[in-house]
């Protein structure tokens, strides 16, 4: 996205609106966060950037009252402070958007705001005072409108205004553009700038530092729960704020030379299906085709068909015709996700506890859930423990899986891990073809390297890869084609040497790309 | 203040093993509340209950013969239970499984005899059972109908058929009108295990079949799938595991069991058909499989306990006076005090005080 020059106010002339000091909080023997010093100016954007599991969470459900520090205290316009819960720190002047959104998909746009406002708030003055917030801040927002016929934009734009019109004076913003296009995202930073501008202080966590860049004044880095280095972003490169985050250089994904794409291995034809799910997106006459050695990316916002298209790639929902899925030259629509593994493929879902993985059952057990297809994990009709156990170990060692204990339960695994592990079991399969939806979601920096390279290097032993991912700069990164999906119709994948960012977010948006 | 329960992050072997014991315990104890109120000595009431009948050959061989349907039934529905699947109405699979297993008997009766004659029963009431039990099933199956209703409901048809059977077609015709068929014929009544005992050969059969139930489920790739399709769902299906055959899998071998079981019960204890042939072990059967923590080894144990409930009932029917529905209650308690520890082993309490806003 374009970084645009923005004028700010001098900080730290005026007195900190929020100081934290020394704040802790242990979860039993883990500490999550550890003696904190932070200070929020009025008037300043101030990010929190670290990795998951840094202690971004816990920090800002401590200023909003949800969790209580174990020790340390805050300070609210130089008043020593304790917040017992979520009201009293709205009370204060904090409001939060959370990264998930808290609304009722059946309700209107009003009657969403109306439910978090206090119980003598007239529901036949919301709307007017929706059109005011709408108009100070360029919120753009229909009162009438059920909220699942909005897009994930329009639906964070609800939790904005319900925060606006409680008036806080510092809101906390948690991953705000995860589910927003480029475009959504340029417009929530003029929202943001506003409010800036009317002395209000922002606390913006990401991990995207390109807009970070763009948008804050200061930054505080966390680190396994300690503030690493409090900076200006603007000073620093998106090269060094990652190595501050990660706490050592991550590494680059080695391309291979030579690219040479063999025969299709992946095909979909016109392929059209229902969702099963209730508010879920239809595919509609989706057609690709990936070669032999080729990474096809499929980039979209969240809930746009990803999910169904995973499903009907794998056949855990099956086609209703034979045609319009091919793995290997063979039509394989009408066949189970068993019967495609048979044919060599592999698949890897977005969800690791619960889909990818059952997160109760040992590491041993899971290799048995996707590798019991090709019959190598029975012998006389009995399961081969033995067999499974000595798989676990070799994708632990091939993949650098840290866990405790031989055969842990998935569920112990850090997300880094566990997702290191479901790709490795699918990979050291030496599959022909591979789908694989969000590869480094909720991973750290170090993993989701580690994971990008294998992808890169399965594709280099000439498999074909479909990448699902919402994450633009992993697509680019590894992709040779991008295709956009949106609300189930999936663009014309074009060169990634060639397609734009501004394109793809045009697409991602719905417009279609004039050639 | 709020309470919350927090999960908690693993839970050892031990815990595994001791959370039935303290649930055992609190519903003893909670059972024992009850027989002060009623005015009597908690105290000797457990003598009555728990430790008497353990004291006597007659009566262990009665604990084994009682346990027999129960954990025959249980074993079944840990398949069902493991895949979260609420099989609520193995009373009248139980009671059609002893009903058309009966039927070969009076069929047979007065014929020559045979050695086919108990294996045919046997397999008829299993047949009788699985087929009962995939009425829920391919309800659940087709249109999406609650499982649970569907099977506790086909319990009462199936109570009101033989309940018909006995005192219409049949009815022993030299029987004084009372509902009752003929005896059977010992080519159709299973063997006793030794002269003069109590124990019959269904014992043998409940011990067979949880041994192989345990197998499947620790090494057979269906019981992976079994436990898979209960532990996580979604994970099942990405295994390739489909879930509606799964469905219609654990209903028939439930439903089989506990058909097998009645026909056990009718052959091997009953010796004939009557309006009831069962005081509610099908029910009964929910508890120990919960109680046996839906493990087939577990679940032998279980049986013997909740055998030893009804044993001890009768006892302490006529030692102390204590009404028959005592039992029932105790029964009762003791799966509320079986869910409740399985709660606890996973969450943990957690009160916080602090004013509201």
């Amino acid at each position: 996205m374009a970084s645009a020059p923005v004028s700010t106010q001098e900080t730290g002339s005026a007195p900190p609106l929020v100081s934290l000091r020394g704040l802790t909080k242990r979860f039993g023997s883990f500490t999550a966060n550890e003696s904190i010093d932070l200070d929020l100016h009025p008037g300043e954007v101030h990010a929190l950037l670290g990795e998951n599991g840094a202690g971004k969470s816990t920090l800002v459900k401590t200023i909003y009252g949800l969790i209580q520090p174990t020790s340390g205290h805050m300070l609210w316009n130089g008043q020593e402070t304790v917040v017992r819960s979520p009201e009293e720190a709205r009370a204060l002047g904090v409001g939060m958007v959370f990264q998930h959104f808290s609304l009722f998909d059946n309700l209107t746009v009003a009657e969403n705001i109306a439910l978090a406002l206090p119980r003598s708030e007239r529901l036949e003055t919301i709307p007017a005072r929706i059109a005011e917030v709408a108009q100070r801040y360029g919120i753009v927002l229909e009162p009438q409108r059920r909220v699942w016929t909005l897009s994930a934009g329009e639906r964070q734009r609800i939790e904005i205004a319900r925060c606006l019109l409680q008036n806080p004076k510092l809101l906390i913003l948690d991953e705000p553009t995860s589910v927003l296009t480029p475009q959504e995202a340029e417009t929530l930073f003029q929202t943001l700038d506003r409010l800036k501008a009317e002395g209000r202080a922002i606390l913006y966590i990401s991990h995207k530092l390109d807009e970070v860049k763009r948008l804050c004044d200061r930054a505080t880095i966390l680190r396994m729960g300690k503030v690493v280095a409090t900076c200006d972003p603007r000073q620093e490169s998106a090269r060094s704020l990652a190595a501050l985050m990660v706490g050592a250089q991550v590494k680059d994904v080695q391309a291979a030379s030579n690219r040479v794409f063999g025969e299709p291995r992946i095909v979909v034809d016109q392929l059209s299906m229902r969702s099963p799910e209730l508010h879920g997106v239809a595919l509609k006459n989706i057609s690709l085709s990936v070669s032999a050695g080729e990474i096809l990316g499929i980039a979209g916002i969240a809930g746009n068909g990803q999910a169904e298209l995973f499903a009907a790639l794998s056949g855990e929902v099956v086609a209703n015709t034979p045609g319009v899925i091919g793995f290997n030259g063979k039509a394989a629509g009408l066949e189970n996700i068993t019967q495609r593994r048979q044919r060599q493929a592999a698949f890897v879902p977005e969800e690791r506890n619960g889909h990818a993985a059952a997160p109760d059952f040992a590491l041993s057990e899971n290799v048995v859930l996707s590798r019991h297809a090709d019959g190598s994990m029975t012998r006389f009709g009995l399961l081969d423990f033995g067999r499974a156990r000595s798989l676990a170990g070799e994708i632990i060692g091939a993949f650098d899986v840290r866990k405790a204990g031989p055969d842990p339960a998935a569920r112990t695994l850090s997300g880094g891990n566990l997702q290191k592990f479901v790709v490795g079991r699918e990979i050291l399969r030496n599959p022909s073809a591979l789908v694989i939806d969000q590869p480094t979601w909720g991973v750290d920096a170090a993993a989701a390297a580690a994971i990008r390279q294998a992808i890169v290097d399965l594709a280099a032993k000439g498999a074909a890869v479909i990448v699902i991912s919402q994450d633009l700069d992993e697509l680019f990164e590894i992709s040779d084609r991008i295709a956009v999906i949106h609300q189930g119709e999936l663009s014309e994948a074009r060169p990634a040497s060639v397609i734009t960012r501004e394109e793809i977010g045009l697409l991602m948006a719905g417009a279609a790309l004039a050639h | 203040m709020r309470i919350d329960l927090v999960a908690r992050n693993g839970r050892s072997r031990l815990v595994e093993i001791a959370a039935p014991l303290v649930a055992l315990i609190a519903a003893m104890a909670i059972g024992g509340l009850l027989v002060a109120l009623l005015g009597k000595s908690p105290v000797q009431a457990f003598f009555v209950y728990f430790v008497d009948p353990l004291m006597e050959s007659w009566s262990l061989q009665e604990l084994a013969v009682k346990a027999t349907p129960l954990v025959i039934i249980a074993v079944g529905l840990c398949f069902c239970f493991r895949a979260n699947l609420w099989n609520i109405g193995a009373e009248g699979q139980f009671i059609l499984g002893g009903a058309m297993g009966g039927w070969i008997a009076l069929l047979t009766h007065g014929g020559a005899g045979g050695w086919w004659i108990l294996p045919a029963m046997l397999l008829t009431g299993a047949l009788a059972g699985l087929a009962y039990a995939l009425i829920p099933a391919l309800l659940r199956v087709w249109l999406g109908v609650s499982e649970i209703l569907t099977s506790l409901m086909l319990v009462y048809i199936a109570q009101f058929f033989l309940d018909y059977m006995v005192r219409g077609p049949w009815r022993d015709p030299k029987g004084f009108n009372f509902p009752v068929t003929v005896n059977f014929a010992d080519a159709a009544t299973l063997p006793q295990l030794f002269d003069g005992g109590r124990m019959h050969a269904g014992v043998l059969i409940a011990i067979v079949v949880a041994l192989v139930a345990a197998l499947v489920f620790s090494r057979s790739l269906f019981g992976y799938e079994v436990r898979l399709v209960g532990a996580a769902p979604r994970a099942a299906r990405f295994a390739g595991f489909d879930d509606r055959r799964l469905t219609l899998s654990v209903f028939a071998i439930s439903g089989a069991l506990a058909g097998l079981a009645g026909i056990v019960e009718v052959s091997g204890q009953i010796g004939q058909l009557q309006p009831s042939i069962s005081p509610g072990y099908g029910f009964t059967a929910i508890i120990v499989a919960f109680l046996g923590r839906l493990s087939p080894i577990g679940i032998v144990v279980a049986g013997l306990v909740l055998a030893l409930t009804y044993i001890g009932g009768e006892s302490a029917q006529v030692a102390m006076k204590l009404p028959f529905y005592l039992t029932g209650a105790f029964q009762g308690i003791l799966l509320m005090c079986v869910l409740a520890a399985d709660v606890f082993t996973r969450y943990r309490l957690s009160v916080q005080f602090g004013r509201a806003a």
